[in-house]
């Protein structure tokens, strides 16, 4: 297969970014978007340390930078804005679980960074997501000493809560709502969370206040609002839906009236 | 230097071991632990749980990751489960057994010591994690669910749908995070630890690249905590994350700390086949599916290479005609033999023809038993996000068509050495989790990894590092512009400097993926001594080649992804010839190294004690030069040392 791929370019977070078209042959069905952007990294490396090329007006910017780790779609490093879609045109998978053979052959693809007031920019398609950790540092865990459980079994949980709290829990922190949301509102992110503590037995003590505090966190980072239009849970790889916003919700009006 | 050697193994019955070793640590008190600074490397599950839990008792953490986010580790891609001796399901296990079947499973080259500690701290896990929130799969009646896996006759694995690895690392990464909000532990992402620094023989600090700006740093602290993993990416192919690398042990090695059992590596028999030329990363498949899943090939050769022309579908091969090889070979264990018994039958019926792709290199593992034993509900409970993962990959549904799997490397028993206190040979340095070699042996059993990287960071650590860090409360803190300091940084910058010069044609990558192939293909499933020679001297050649060839674009002071692998792909030259010369120097098979010369005569392990059972410690001597061997006697005073019996 081949494809003109048009990829963001950008130095750094300072420097204005622009995209640059790259044409790319011998594509394999099989290969994944990123054994693809792999291919195309060796081709600009070879160009850019052969002088022939470079003379021949061969500008190269270098290998695209993206992140990218377990490509088993459970890291949730990769991040990708493909053809206007976070993960591309596949549904419920991360870029690393995206095959060729999702794209006509021919195709021109735009690969664009996430996109987000809260995720600026580091380099070409690379961005920062530390305020996911801040908002989670700021209440998303349970208050437990090491050393300090009771048995496992002390505490019975209903099949169906723990499947429940582990829909929520399967969040790989990506950023794909973010990036998605017109707001660059992460509600979703933060529901997960609340609500897959909520759910558990061992959640319940601190629900109340967690809601709020990673409430407050994300509006301080400079994430958007939720205005309920849902584009988050049809990109999510995961599938995570949007109940869980409703749950957060609950928890969140909860610990307001109780203040 | 023999004497470094020393196990610290505490005397008296195994049971009470773990026991005697706490009364005899010494303490810190709180109000000192707050002068003392301790820093981890790695953000797995070990990394994640000993920052958190060091935080909690009040010292003062930094810890480093190479990703964005600390959860970003691989222990996060684990699937099928962890281990605990709880015996919920009332099926006679114990801690004595969970011990037994992890040294049994590890061919008898771990020490009882350590792994009885491992199992004996393994029921603790299961409970922190719970409190913790951890979404453990659960019966109907509210109680914790377990599942089977290889090389045990117990169900003893907790698991989390086919993310119980994730899950597991949420847990610690949150208990992580709950510390760096109450400011004990300070987090340092994206930095990559280029070497550690020795002040008068003890481990005082490390340099890191800030690997946004591209900055050398340097970082002082009482005592240095590796958790960084495995080497397995010295394969190029291998299920590990693209980012997982064996750089910051072999820094410790080169700085003194000894390498053990470099040649143990594991080949995890389901993985997705290899597609093509293109990949640069295999997938796994948990081994969780061999509870359910019944591994084949055909029978007849006929049958194969109509499979190989598409001209058959699998299901349409009658029962009659499949040869369910491990049930056949091992009908006590079935398909549920450990690891390395599972990959090398699958390897023995692919090499005598009966491979089951084009290439040549798969074999079936099939659910349409199950499928009609459970029903399709719950057999999707169990491996239905696997199922769906399958399909993604290869466009082929597991629910239709038996999967198609073939052995990769997948984990590393080897690692730094390391004393009954997880202190390497270097005082005030630590390895935990998949970074060392203490547990495993020659061959991790499943769902043993989690347990590992757990036990070692939530209750072991903490707990023995004390000793060490008791008298260093009154030291001054670590001046990091002292001359080790300001020496150590400029080395790291010659080495950057030297990569940036060469100015080659080469990509790392490619130079990379022929590393990789040397060592499949002469250090991989089955090594010989004329193999493994060869493997030293083209290993040897090829980081020649690197020098005058590899071509690292950009520069240092920018986000430099090329630059990252370049530095990682140097380590793994030397891991790989290391590999090499202890699989070279270990004239017997067991566990995963399996040496041709030494086998039974129906082709399976064998091993020899009487000249082999130790811990071969390696001993850095110098660039280029042979590393001195120290061994390890392994005295095994508890059990009784047997064959491996998987079959009755």
């Amino acid at each position: 297969m081949e494809f003109n791929l048009k990829i963001w370019r950008q130095k750094n977070a300072k420097a204005k970014g622009h995209f640059e078209t790259y044409h790319i042959s011998g594509i394999e069905e099989d290969a994944s978007f990123l054994e693809m952007l792999d291919i195309l990294n060796e081709q600009l490396i070879r160009e850019g340390s052969d002088p022939v090329a470079v003379e021949r007006g061969c500008k190269s910017s270098g290998p695209v930078s993206f992140d990218h780790d377990c490509r088993e779609g459970i890291c949730g490093a990769c991040s990708l804005y493909i053809d206007g879609r976070a993960h591309g045109p596949d549904d419920h998978v991360t870029t690393c679980q995206l095959f060729m053979r999702h794209f006509k052959d021919g195709a021109t693809i735009t690969v664009e960074p996430f996109r987000s007031a809260a995720f600026p920019v580091i380099k070409d398609l690379v961005v920062d997501r530390r305020a996911f950790d801040k908002i989670l540092q700021a209440g998303g865990f349970i208050s437990v000493r090491t050393g300090s459980a009771q048995d496992a079994n002390v505490m019975l949980i209903p099949h169906d809560k723990a499947e429940e709290s582990m829909d929520a829990a399967a969040c790989v922190g990506c950023g794909a709502c973010v990036a998605t949301c017109k707001n660059g509102s992460a509600m979703l992110f933060v529901a997960a969370r609340v609500s897959s503590l909520a759910l558990l037995p061992q959640g319940r003590p601190e629900a109340k206040k967690r809601a709020e505090a990673m409430v407050a966190k994300m509006d301080e980072l400079g994430f958007g609002n939720c205005t309920n239009t849902r584009a988050c849970e049809l990109e999510c790889p995961k599938g995570i839906t949007v109940e869980h916003i409703a749950r957060l919700n609950r928890e969140f009006l909860k610990a307001h009236f109780s203040n | 230097m023999a004497d470094k050697l020393i196990s610290k193994i505490p005397d008296g019955p195994l049971a009470e071991k773990w026991t005697k070793r706490k009364s005899e640590i010494h303490l810190v008190s709180p109000n000192n632990r707050r002068k003392l600074e301790v820093i981890v490397v790695g953000t797995g599950l070990g990394g994640a749980s000993a920052a958190a839990t060091l935080g909690e008792l009040g010292y003062n953490v930094k810890v480093f990751c190479i990703s964005d986010s600390p959860r970003r580790a691989h222990s996060i891609a684990a699937q099928g489960g962890i281990n605990a001796a709880k015996n919920y399901q009332n099926d006679n296990d114990s801690v004595y057994r969970l011990f037994y079947d992890t040294i049994k499973g590890g061919d008898y080259r771990s020490r009882e010591a350590n792994v009885y500690r491992l199992a004996e701290v393994s029921a603790s896990i299961i409970d922190q994690c719970v409190a913790q929130g951890v979404p453990f799969a659960r019966e109907y009646g509210g109680y914790l669910a377990n599942r089977s896996f290889g090389g045990v006759q117990v169900s003893r694995t907790f698991y989390a749908r086919g993310q119980t690895g994730q899950q597991l690392l949420l847990g610690a990464y949150a208990a992580l995070n709950r510390q760096i909000a109450a400011g004990t532990v300070k987090s340092y992402p994206r930095y990559e630890m280029l070497d550690l620094v020795l002040v008068n023989g003890h481990a005082k600090g490390i340099i890191a690249r800030n690997l946004v700006t591209g900055q050398l740093e340097r970082f002082g602290a009482h005592a240095v905590i590796i958790a960084t993993g495995g080497y397995g990416n010295t394969y190029f192919l291998s299920t590990n994350a693209m980012n997982s690398n064996g750089s910051a042990a072999m820094q410790c090695y080169r700085k003194g700390a000894f390498f053990a059992n470099p040649c143990f590596a594991q080949i995890h028999p389901t993985c997705i086949p290899v597609h093509g030329d293109q990949q640069c990363k295999l997938t796994l498949m948990s081994e969780s599916l061999r509870n359910d899943g019944r591994i084949w090939v055909p029978k007849k050769l006929e049958d194969v290479e109509k499979l190989r022309k598409h001209e058959i579908k699998p299901s349409q091969i009658p029962e009659e005609d499949r040869d369910y090889y491990l049930e056949r070979r091992y009908p006590a264990f079935g398909n549920l033999v450990p690891r390395d018994v599972a990959s090398r039958a699958a390897k023995e019926r692919c090499d005598a023809g009966y491979g089951v792709n084009e290439t040549g290199k798969a074999v079936f593992l099939d659910f349409s038993e199950a499928i009609q034993r459970l029903g399709h509900q719950r057999v999707a409970e169990r491996y239905g996000n696997l199922f769906d993962m399958y399909e993604k990959i290869t466009a082929s549904s597991p629910w239709k068509e038996p999967m198609m799997i073939y052995p990769a490397i997948h984990y590393t028993m080897g690692g730094i050495w390391v004393d009954y206190d997880l202190q390497t040979t270097i005082p005030g340095l630590y390895a935990i989790g998949e970074a060392n070699f203490s547990d495993h042996g020659g061959n991790r059993l499943g769902a043993s990894a989690l347990m590992q990287g757990l036990a070692d960071g939530y209750f072991v650590v903490p707990v023995t590092i004390s000793d060490y860090l008791s008298n260093k409360f009154a030291e001054p803190k670590t001046d990091v512009n002292s001359k080790e300091f300001i020496e150590a940084e400029k080395a790291v910058q010659a080495r950057i400097d030297r990569l940036f010069s060469i100015k080659g044609t080469e990509t790392v990558d490619s130079i990379h993926k022929r590393l990789g192939n040397i060592m499949w293909e002469y250090v991989g499933m089955a090594r010989d001594e004329a193999g493994l020679k060869k493997a030293i001297e083209e290993i040897k050649a090829l980081k020649e080649e690197f020098y005058k060839s590899v071509n690292v674009p950009g520069s240092q002071f920018e986000f430099n992804q090329e630059l990252e692998k370049a530095l990682r792909l140097e380590d793994f030259f030397d891991i790989g010839v290391l590999m090499a010369r202890d699989a070279l120097n270990r004239e017997e098979s067991c566990g995963g190294h399996f040496r041709i010369e030494s086998q039974t005569e129906d082709g399976e392990a064998k091993r020899d004690d009487k000249k082999f059972m130790y811990v071969a410690a390696w001993e850095y001597q110098g660039e280029d030069k042979e590393p001195k061997l120290h061994k390890e006697p392994l005295n095994y005073e508890f059990i009784e040392v047997k064959t491996r019996n998987y079959k009755d």
